[in-house]
């Protein structure tokens, strides 16, 4: 049997204490970095992250991703999500296809002005 | 494009011939597994750009309704009703093979019938607001792993086409074409050796020809001498 967990502020994830999920609360970003590896060590399945926290762990979960498991899933915080957990989406369709196949045309042009 | 040093002989050509069937092959099957691949994962990344959408609006739901129970609550006592749950919640771990890429499948058992009476807490000190919350928190969990199960599954068939289309790529731009360009240099310089010998057996016919008349000659010479 594998477990669940949560890494996120504690106003967004102690919710999810109360339906069986482990959570570790913290706002700091190195700190959340270092429950994720516990984590990944004490065989999760899942681990939810805040979209913030997630975002500076970025390359520990770029690493993670290419690992059967844990799956590493950013949610959004109390605050409202970020947009990162779609980024992530399309992330993974530029890596296979060569290009964002989903990109929406705002952030085509964006794209564009940043390759000019 | 780069000749590999070979010696040019038949053993080699043969040999080198032989790679070349084999990179092809393996080049017509990577490119279908390549195809194949992508089309699943499009599927896969379909869904999961519709579960992150609802996983999203759901927890929107979650949150909006745990902001009331905060209000109305007394924070000690809301950590006190939360924290008193245990850690039950865990998964099943089976694994699908997508073209040989191992993907897993994670089943849990939810009790969704009864999601008012599973609550962790006593109903006395809390309210109905904090009801509501968990509640909406206990809807979006099965959505929530399946959005784990599908965007774990999209990341590691995006991982598995990212390496096929390197492999794809590499026969059909370099390794095809050197073994081409090896073999054709190979069989030129066979020509040329083959060309080179004929010329040369033609100069030797040439020349034993001319010894056999010039000794012919020198017979007759001699003959009308005497």
């Amino acid at each position: 049997m594998y477990k669940v967990g949560v890494i996120g502020d504690r106003d967004s994830v102690i919710g999810f204490r109360a339906i069986g999920m482990a959570v570790y609360d913290t706002e700091d970003i190195e700190l959340a970095g270092d429950y994720l590896r516990q984590m990944v060590r004490e065989n999760y399945a899942v681990v939810f992250i805040t979209e913030k926290l997630a975002e500076g762990n970025m390359n520990l979960i770029r690493e993670l991703r290419n690992q059967k498991l844990p799956a590493v899933i950013p949610v959004p915080s109390i605050t409202g999500s970020t947009g990162l957990g779609m980024k992530q989406v399309r992330e993974s369709v530029r890596k296979a296809v060569g290009i964002d196949l989903f990109a929406e045309s705002d952030s085509l042009q964006s794209q564009d002005t940043n390759n000019l | 494009m780069a000749n590999r040093q070979v010696n040019p002989n038949r053993m080699e050509l043969m040999r080198l011939k032989k790679q070349l069937v084999t990179a092809r092959r393996g080049h017509k099957m990577l490119k279908d597994k390549r195809d194949e691949l992508m089309r699943q994962f499009l599927d896969i990344v379909k869904a999961n750009q519709v579960l992150r959408q609802r996983t999203e609006q759901l927890l929107a739901g979650a949150n909006r309704d745990m902001v009331l129970a905060r209000a109305v609550l007394d924070p000690a006592v809301l950590e006190a009703a939360l924290m008193s749950g245990r850690e039950n919640l865990s998964l099943d771990i089976d694994t699908k093979n997508i073209m040989s890429v191992k993907v897993p499948i994670f089943s849990a058992e939810f009790e969704m019938s009864g999601l008012r009476e599973n609550l962790p807490y006593g109903m006395a000190s809390t309210g109905g607001e904090l009801d509501q919350a968990i509640i909406a928190l206990k809807e979006a969990l099965p959505v929530m792993i399946e959005l784990a199960e599908t965007e774990k599954t999209a990341q590691l068939l995006a991982d598995e086409i990212e390496k096929t289309r390197r492999r794809v790529n590499s026969l059909e731009y370099v390794l095809i074409p050197e073994l081409q360009a090896t073999i054709r240099s190979i069989t030129m310089k066979m020509d040329e050796n083959e060309r080179g010998n004929l010329t040369r057996l033609m100069k030797v016919k040439d020349m034993i020809v001319n010894q056999a008349l010039e000794k012919a000659r020198a017979r007759d010479a001699a003959a009308d001498v005497q």
